[in-house]
């Protein structure tokens, strides 16, 4: 936009982005408050899918809850399962085989990919280019098969047990992934040339929606919203876990604070965990995926924290314990909570086409916010 | 006498019914070419390559309820889809297709098409305003700057292009282009007067016309992920139906409109036999590009938009105007 | 017990940890705050056998120099109302709201304490551990 505007506050009219809308990822409803197309308030209104997680946390023992984490979050379901089960396996005292957490990590990765290819694939069509949806979709089939055969299920996996994993990889698994890492560099080139290049689609997302770094302080935000606002902070890198730190890898980082930043940010995560996939598959050990002796699950009374980096976000489990069979408390911190909070101070005097780009940006997964 | 005015009826059902199959069977292919694009088959179950799915989606639409919700202008409601389909159809009447076939020439035919596609314009208006729905009323006004901004640009260029043949009948204008490529309007090589921008003007149409069929990447009007759907949110059934009937039949008629006037008709591009066939080529390769258009690029902003049109394609249409009117007096 | 404790990272997962009084919890955020934390999450914990309601605070830094705080604060069950830190961090809107939401804790000088996930005329409070549902 050339010439600043003026948004007049007395003459609004108030637009509900309501619980369904195509846009909004989720149940999500925003109060809009509008001077025409431009944004004078906005209010986010959450508690659609709320179900009670935590609750649950408390009813259910510990095994029982595994079932949980992937519900929160359907598309990166492998990351929450992850920082349950190193949380309890910390508080516990349980060892993993290091077969088990390079399988872990790999299948962790993968879940990334996918979750970042139909982010990218909704993203776009939000934007209005209605293909890449449906490349990013094919290129996402590839993984949902991969894991399909050795966990049994497309998307709310329940893969991670403590101690390790109840089913081993197989070649197949091997082999299939190795094929899919060039196939998917190539994509990612493909999408490069097609969306990143294209001049409608730069103009659509550059400068728009500027998130500076205080504000990310303010609320929270982690992931990609923090990392295209210059704010180096990956989770698998400051607070290192499980196997991470034998892999090399980089952490995408850009400055310019706007959506096409948290854009390429992403785009540039997807080639990070093809390194990280490749380098585990490498170095893939032999050996157990479970402990030999099953441990009972004893927790002192103490409260307990594990952070880990999903897709989404820097997602932390906090447990709090007295001894007994089910936590006392178990609270899930979700990354897409701390994200979205800054929506509603940010899209002040925004179009209503760019608020709705900026929310895309933010990669929003509704369940994981209502919990 | 009774037999003129029978031949009139009669072409001008023909003309109306050749609109009104292209804007059925246009969706079958549009929706087979996003297909192709999107890497998967589309309607291929309806008959041989799914060629009967436009009749069958006719009869579904017809036999859906025809839902008026509660709230609405009743007697706007139902004349804007009404409204947006009957001019599209009706301009066809003019538009030749080769030396004999056309439904009634006019000698001022190129203004009865712009006169009628105003009229298009109007419906959108009608619709959003009569829906009594904010994201209809939003998205509305958005279609109406847009038509408003882009009709400009187009009647300049049309202006120029009427310079250049004198006369504002099309069946001259294509006349005019007769005897190989190198005659068409879009060549800046044309009987003496050199303009080297005609080419720019034909982008200039082009683009003018996607948006003022509201065609992505101009779709702001409809845009489906932002405003649910736009200005026939509420549109249900029959009334849906010829919202997109009306919008298949205007990229008819803009496909037409530029072959007419940059691409020579109905001449074929080395002079020898021009026929009906080489017109319908060209607007099929036409309409084929614009699909293709579509499925490719995202939505531009409204901003980037009304930009794109106030700032850049109207003073270079000007601009052309000029030059080409200060050749036409020098050579 | 008032006062701060270093905890052992491998075992409980954070640095720090300061049990304040509520008094004291404006302050001790504002020194957070300006050693340039950003705020993880706020929630609550119910300890019905000692009638006391606890409110926790997570902070983390962005940069390598890594440090987990987690600053405690309890109130009693009966009076549950501690100071709100909207005015420091404006992350913690959200927060507190479900935080009242699950356990009823007031937080003074919040700005729209309603219902954050809960339905608008919810009057009960799930996580207490005397909630029937």
């Amino acid at each position: 936009m050339s010439a600043p505007i003026t948004i007049r506050p007395d003459e609004t009219f108030t637009l509900n982005v309501g619980p369904q809308h195509p846009a909004t990822h989720g149940v999500l409803r925003v109060k809009m408050e509008m001077d025409g197309e431009y944004i004078v308030n906005a209010e986010t209104v959450i508690g659609y899918i709320h179900r009670m997680h935590e609750k649950m946390g408390e009813l259910k023992t510990y095994p029982q809850f595994l079932m949980n984490l992937s519900r929160m979050d359907y598309l990166g379901a492998l990351g929450y399962s992850h920082g349950h089960v190193l949380l309890i396996e910390k508080a516990a005292g349980i060892e993993v085989p290091e077969r088990a957490e390079y399988i872990r990590a790999i299948t962790v990765e993968l879940n990334r990919i996918a979750s970042h290819l139909f982010w990218f694939g909704a993203f776009v069509m939000d934007l209005g280019g209605f293909s890449p949806l449906m490349y990013a979709l094919q290129d996402r089939e590839y993984i949902l098969d991969m894991l399909e055969a050795i966990t049994g299920s497309r998307l709310t996996y329940s893969y991670y047990r403590f101690g390790g994993l109840y089913n081993d990889v197989d070649d197949d698994f091997i082999d299939a992934a190795r094929r899919f890492i060039p196939r998917m560099r190539a994509s990612l080139k493909k999408y490069h040339r097609l969306v990143t290049g294209n001049i409608i689609f730069m103009k659509r997302l550059e400068g728009i929606a500027p998130l500076t770094p205080e504000i990310i302080r303010k609320y929270g935000a982690t992931s990609a919203v923090a990392r295209g606002s210059g704010i180096n902070f990956d989770v698998r890198k400051n607070e290192p876990y499980s196997v991470y730190p034998e892999f090399d890898f980089d952490v995408p980082v850009y400055h310019e604070c706007d959506s096409l930043a948290r854009y390429m940010v992403r785009m540039a995560e997807m080639e990070q965990s093809l390194r990280i996939i490749e380098q585990g598959l490498d170095k893939l050990p032999g050996g157990p995926i479970m402990p030999e002796k099953k441990k009972p699950i004893k927790i002192a009374p103490g409260d307990y924290y594990q952070a880990v980096e999903t897709a989404r976000g820097s997602f932390g489990i906090r447990l709090v314990s007295d001894g007994g069979k089910t936590p006392y408390r178990l609270k899930l911190r979700s990354p897409t909570y701390s994200n979205m909070h800054l929506f509603d101070e940010s899209c002040r005097g925004m179009l209503i086409m760019d608020a709705l780009a900026f929310m895309g940006s933010l990669d929003l997964v509704i369940p994981e916010i209502d919990r | 006498m009774s037999l003129t005015l029978l031949n009139v009826i009669i072409a001008v059902v023909i003309a109306i019914a050749f609109a009104a199959l292209n804007a059925a069977y246009l969706v079958w292919a549009e929706r087979r070419g996003a297909a192709r694009i999107q890497r998967r088959p589309g309607p291929n179950i309806n008959g041989p390559f799914g060629l009967f799915q436009p009749p069958l989606d006719g009869v579904k639409l017809m036999a859906k309820q025809l839902l008026i919700p509660g709230d609405v202008d009743k007697i706007l409601f139902m004349v804007a889809p009404v409204l947006a389909m009957a001019p599209a159809i009706t301009s066809f009447v003019t538009i030749p297709f080769s030396d004999h076939i056309v439904g009634h020439n006019m000698h001022i035919g190129i203004l009865l098409v712009f006169a009628f596609a105003s009229m298009g314009g109007m419906a959108l208006l009608l619709a959003g305003w009569s829906s009594r729905n904010k994201y209809s009323v939003m998205s509305s006004v958005r279609a109406v700057s847009q038509a408003i901004a882009y009709e400009i640009p187009m009647l300049i260029t049309v202006i120029t292009i009427v310079m250049i043949t004198g006369t504002t009948d099309l069946m001259g204008i294509v006349k005019s282009q007769a005897g190989g490529f190198w005659h068409w309007n879009i060549f800046p090589f044309k009987a003496g007067v050199f303009n080297p921008l005609m080419l720019l003007s034909f982008l200039v149409f082009f683009i003018s016309s996607l948006a003022e069929t509201n065609r992505a990447p101009f779709d702001l009007g409809e845009a489906e992920s932002e405003l649910v759907a736009g200005f026939h949110t509420e549109y249900g059934s029959m009334g849906f139906g010829l919202f997109f009937m009306g919008e298949y039949a205007n990229i008819v008629i803009g496909a037409s409109l530029t072959t007419i006037l940059f691409l020579g008709g109905w001449d074929c591009p080395f002079g020898l036999f021009p026929g009906v066939w080489w017109f319908l080529l060209k607007i099929y390769l036409l309409i084929a590009t614009f699909i293709w258009i579509r499925w490719t690029f995202p939505r531009t902003t409204i901003y980037g938009l009304l930009n794109l049109s106030w700032k850049i394609l109207i003073p270079f249409s000007l601009f052309n105007l000029l030059l080409t009117a200060g050749l036409l007096k020098v050579f | 017990m008032n006062g701060v404790m270093e905890r052992d990272y491998n075992v409980h997962g954070y640095h720090l940890d300061a049990q304040v009084s509520p008094a004291q919890l404006l302050d001790a955020v504002a020194i957070i705050d300006d050693a340039g934390f950003f705020i993880e999450s706020i929630t609550g914990v119910d300890w019905i056998k000692e009638d006391q309601l606890e409110v926790i605070y997570d902070f983390s830094r962005y940069d390598f120099d890594l440090c987990r705080v987690v600053i405690r604060t309890r109130v009693p069950r009966s009076k549950p109302v501690v100071p709100t830190i909207t005015g420091m961090y404006a992350g913690a809107n959200w927060h507190e709201r479900e935080t009242h939401d699950f356990f009823g804790i007031k937080f003074e000088g919040h700005p729209n304490l309603i219902p954050l996930l809960l339905p608008e005329d919810a009057d009960f409070h799930p996580l207490l551990k005397d909630f029937k549902a």
